[in-house]
């Protein structure tokens, strides 16, 4: 599909957004990468998909995509789910961008509630669907006032809001959108990713968006910039896994997704990044008999 | 007659977004702008490719380059042009900047309001003198300026202790940008 005039999918213009809207975007997305982690409030429009389903991800994403992209979407780190595929389809309907299912082919990476498990590279951007942007929303709902504690990186709450976990369970009861700290200063939510994907957000190559659509935010962490997760010294902060390996590919390092095979308690895990499985399982099948035992 | 603006509006705003966000992100790379943009003087292609990528009638530009550079910006972004440094959004800078201190710098509790300062200078590539630190960059970057106006750096390093709230820098060269946002440690020699 050629879009000389920028003009080319069935009347809307290209990636969906105006003009005037996607500069608005863009001059937000830029002072997002000036102050890593800091929030900074946009004209969310409406989306021809409802909030929840990736409203804000997929604006930022409009705003930043052009023909020669290639754009990866995932959900839950699967690229086959509905709301994956209906935000691929989006955008290859008005921006008429090549879609893929490979991380390592992707220039551009919508995601929803993880991070590949394939290391990402420079020349890659990852755009995360954020449902709450605001880290101290359940510590203190008004926003006036949560401003004001951004402003004078003032997180003393989170801090005990920790320590009353570990308190009460002997450990930090969070197991995803764990709070990080970026750049030293702001007070950041991961989005709904697993704690097992937050070591992957510290120093990344590559340059990490957040769009909130319901709340109206955007946020950034530029390229190799120092995201840590909150912790004590006596309680470092140690990322879940569920202790097995794929079904599928045998994978023991990468995050693992239980699925319930039956109504008599059968079960198995398996890799929640599917493109990682795959290539995984095709690796396996293309130089057979070495770590297949497993394979279903 | 006006000299024309982007050839294509809408994939030229985009591959020019796309190279400042780049800029941006990794302070002290030099990017490429689509060349093609033929600006009044002392305009260059790249110091009108970024302001006509990100300003419009919602962003008050302050402009130095004088009357026909004023009159190209108002036809073809649509933004109002502004007197005073401190209302603007945007610093369009050909000569010596304003002082720092009229510049808008946001708040502690709206940082994203400080100013983005284009800068154009006489040239810009990397290696060089200037040595870069600080988020987007992986241990250090080196960038050579030629044309910076006197003192400035040392201004803006004393903006640093305020932080979050700053000015964010875009350096423009010919068809080359680079950027200083207010995270980037520059340390000289």
């Amino acid at each position: 599909m050629s879009h000389d005039s920028g003009f080319g999918s069935g009347g809307y213009n290209f990636a969906y957004l105006d003009e005037n809207t996607k500069r608005m975007i863009r001059r937000a997305l830029l002072k997002a990468v000036a102050i890593p982690g800091h929030q900074v409030p946009f004209g969310a429009r409406e989306m021809p998909l409802p909030y929840g389903w990736g409203t804000g991800g997929i604006q930022v994403t409009a705003a930043i995509l052009g023909p020669r992209d290639v754009l990866k979407v995932i959900d839950q780190g699967a690229d086959d789910t509905t709301n994956a595929v209906s935000i691929r389809r989006f955008f290859s309907r008005v921006a008429g961008v090549r879609g893929t299912t490979r991380t390592a082919e992707a220039t551009i990476i919508q995601t929803r509630h993880r991070i590949p498990e394939t290391p990402l590279t420079e020349a890659q951007t990852i755009v995360y669907q954020v449902p709450m942007p605001e880290p101290l929303f359940r510590l203190e709902p008004r926003l006036a006032e949560t401003r004001r504690m951004h402003a004078l990186a003032d997180y003393g709450l989170m801090h005990v809001k920790l320590y009353e976990d570990i308190a009460r369970h002997g450990h930090v009861s969070t197991a995803y959108n764990y709070p990080v700290m970026v750049g030293g200063r702001y007070l950041m939510s991961p989005s709904p990713i697993p704690a097992f994907d937050n070591p992957k957000m510290h120093r990344m190559p590559a340059l990490q968006l957040f769009g909130a659509g319901r709340e109206k935010k955007i946020y950034a962490v530029p390229p190799y910039t120092e995201v840590r997760s909150l912790d004590f010294e006596d309680h470092p902060f140690r990322p879940h896994r569920a202790d097995g390996c794929c079904a599928l590919c045998g994978s023991a390092t990468s995050y693992l997704d239980e699925v319930v095979t039956d109504d008599r308690g059968g079960r198995m895990f398996v890799c929640s990044d599917t493109d990682y499985c795959e290539e995984r399982q095709e690796a396996a099948a293309a130089a057979p008999a070495s770590e297949t035992e497993d394979a279903a | 007659m006006m000299q024309p603006g982007f050839h294509d509006p809408v994939l030229d705003a985009q591959s020019g977004f796309r190279a400042v966000l780049e800029a941006m992100s990794r302070p002290g790379r030099v990017q490429a702008l689509p060349p093609g943009l033929t600006p009044p003087a002392p305009l260059q292609p790249a110091t009108a490719a970024v302001l006509l990528t990100l300003a419009d009638a919602e962003t008050p530009v302050f402009s130095d380059a004088g009357t026909a550079a004023a009159e190209w910006l108002r036809f073809h972004a649509g933004c109002p042009l502004v007197a005073s440094p401190a209302a603007a959004t945007f610093l369009c800078v050909t000569g010596t900047p304003p002082a720092l201190e009229e510049i808008d710098l946001g708040t502690d509790e709206a940082p994203q309001d400080g100013a983005t300062l284009v800068l154009q200078v006489a040239a810009l590539r990397e290696g060089g003198a200037l040595r870069l630190s600080g988020p987007g960059i992986e241990r250090e970057h080196r960038l050579h300026v030629e044309g910076l106006p006197e003192g400035f750096l040392a201004a803006r390093a004393a903006l640093a202790p305020l932080y979050p709230r700053g000015m964010d820098v875009i350096l423009c060269a010919g068809t080359r940008i680079a950027a200083l946002p207010r995270t980037t440690h520059v340390m000289e020699g």
